[in-house]
């Protein structure tokens, strides 16, 4: 389905994450952000997306424990940055599915 | 002579030594299989202990008993695989060297990556069911525990067996009542999902059964530390969940043995193709079971639909051919939930579980995502196909490797 966001028609899934990267840009990143309660985001915040897209193309699942080893942000910052639910706000907010946890 | 290494003698790999054992030419091929211990554990009944409905002889055999015989069983540590020269090192420094190796060396609980998890309070308000040890332990505590907050805790995904915790929030739920005590427990599900489960279909229908029972759930909850003394599990977010009993699923591990080769991921998983189960490490490497990093789920099950799959493409890649794609993440789980109840899914890589029947179209007699007593009986009918067709590798009666969809309620 198609949503409107930060002035550009996009296409989404059900719970709002983007179904083409290429769509993306830094405008969408940041009203995505704003809407998840995330009023100021900074370059710390735009250093995980990369991170997260990067690692989107290369295929490999992303996990908490996983971006804290990253070398970009441990843990506890990763949480700061994106309060409540990290995983699904940054990837939200980078373009990306959400994550899957293996089941 | 040609040399098969299998690297577990678990679920996996004993079900892997006997399929090949009938697929290989004994003439051609000498087929070696290491595992560290002597008792083969059926982990499905790890549920049942705390409760006292499986007794520990109920879950235990000797690996040995399914071994076929031809099949060349070590005990020994593995200590290291050394993929350039072909060769895996054991503890007491014997080399074995194959031409192809089978790695299912399982997944382990790993109670030391969380603060304040071990220690003084562990196994005296802090426990696993996913160990044996931890299951008997938490049986003890059990018989004459006075009540109060009991939470049932995922410390991070994935986990094998990922339903078993909310199973054993189900039987809580069951045992307690008939104690005559479920007035003076409180139960609690803490997880790091957003939602009972992470399948959107069955979160609902497990969600409503937990809602039903007067459970209560934490969601999107990543646990940072645990203060034994205070009795609270702290998350990265500053959350606190206060508890009296804390029954923990800890973080699931690969063995350190893909460390120390330097070829696991980051818990030390294997990285794997998803579909041949050929691994990303070398061409002459396979793997199967927990140790993989497929996003399937670790089940038995899933093990048992990744046997039949994995023997062919033992047997193509023999022959030089192209590796078959098929496995298809098929998973088919009975949950318990109580009151001699149960849940069955049946679900793969691209389609999620929903209602219908299984395994027959429109008759069942099985009924996927809805409680029923037969399903229970599913489930402990479980135990003995575990021992007596699964790990010999018997044929399944019309259950397919690949997930069928014929009778659900896809809409
Ligand atoms: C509480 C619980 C409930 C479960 N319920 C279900 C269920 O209802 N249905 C279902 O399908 N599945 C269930 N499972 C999951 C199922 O038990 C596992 O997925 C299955 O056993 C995996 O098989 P495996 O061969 O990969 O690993 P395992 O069976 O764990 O075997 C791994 C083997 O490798 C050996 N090994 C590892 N490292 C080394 C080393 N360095 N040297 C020597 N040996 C080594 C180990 O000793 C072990 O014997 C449950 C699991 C638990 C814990």
């Amino acid at each position: 389905m198609e949503k409107v966001i930060a002035g550009k028609s996009v296409d989404v899934d059900t719970n709002g994450y983007l179904t083409d990267l290429s769509q993306w840009n830094k405008d969408i990143a940041i009203e995505i952000g704003n809407e998840e309660g995330i009023n100021e985001v900074t370059p710390k915040h735009f250093e995980v997306l990369t991170y997260l897209q990067e690692q989107y193309k290369k295929d490999i699942a992303l996990t908490i424990r996983g971006v804290g080893k990253s070398g970009v942000v441990d843990i506890k910052e990763l949480y700061t940055l994106f309060p409540k639910g990290p995983l699904k706000i940054s990837s939200k907010m980078a373009g990306i599915p959400r994550p899957k946890s293996c089941i | 002579m040609k040399n098969l290494v299998i690297l577990g003698a678990g679920t996996a790999g004993t079900m892997m030594a006997s399929h090949l054992k009938k697929k290989l030419n004994i003439s051609d091929w000498t087929i070696t299989i290491v595992d560290q211990y002597k008792t083969h554990y059926y982990q499905p009944g790890f549920l049942f202990l705390p409760f006292d409905t499986y007794k520990p002889e109920d879950v235990k055999k000797t690996i040995d008993e399914f071994i076929p015989k031809g099949v060349k069983l070590v005990r020994e540590k593995i200590d290291i695989i050394d993929k350039d020269s072909d060769t895996v090192v054991l503890e007491n420094g014997t080399k074995l060297k194959y031409d192809i190796l089978i790695l299912a060396t399982g997944t382990k609980t790993a109670p030391g990556e969380v603060e304040g998890m071990l220690g003084d309070y562990w196994y005296k308000t802090i426990f696993d069911f996913y160990t044996f040890e931890g299951a008997l332990a938490l049986r003890d505590k059990l018989k004459d525990w006075k009540g109060g907050k009991m939470v049932v805790h995922i410390t991070e995904m994935p986990i094998k067996c990922p339903v078993a915790p909310l199973e054993f929030a189900f039987l809580a739920d069951s045992f307690f009542l008939k104690k005559g005590m479920r007035d003076k427990v409180e139960i609690t599900y803490v997880t790091p999902l957003s939602a009972a489960f992470t399948k959107e279909k069955s979160s609902a229908a497990l969600g409503h059964l937990l809602k039903e029972k007067g459970i209560k759930i934490v969601p999107d909850f990543a646990v940072e530390h645990i203060d034994g003394e205070k009795g609270v599990i702290v998350d990265y977010g500053g959350d606190e969940v206060p508890f009296d009993l804390l029954v923990t699923i800890p973080t699931n591990m690969g063995d350190e043995v893909m460390l120390r080769s330097g070829f696991g991921d980051d818990l030390n998983y294997v990285p794997t193709d998803k579909n041949t189960l050929q691994t990303t490490v070398k061409e002459n490497i396979f793997a199967i079971g927990d140790c993989t990093n497929v996003p399937a789920s670790k089940a038995g099950s899933v093990a048992h639909f990744q046997a039949e799959i994995l023997t062919e493409n033992i047997l193509l890649y023999i022959d030089g051919k192209e590796l078959k794609p098929d496995f298809d993440g098929h998973a088919n789980c009975f949950i318990e939930t109580g009151h001699g109840k149960a849940l069955l899914i049946d679900f793969n890589y691209d389609y999620e579980p929903v209602k219908g029947k299984f395994p027959f179209a429109g008759i069942g007699p099985l009924n996927l995502l809805t409680e029923s007593r037969l399903n229970h009986w599913g489930k402990l009918a479980f135990r003995w196909i575990y021992w007596n067709m699964l790990l010999p590798a018997r044929k399944l009666p019309f259950i397919t490797p690949k997930m069928s969809k014929s009778g659900k309620n896809f809409d």
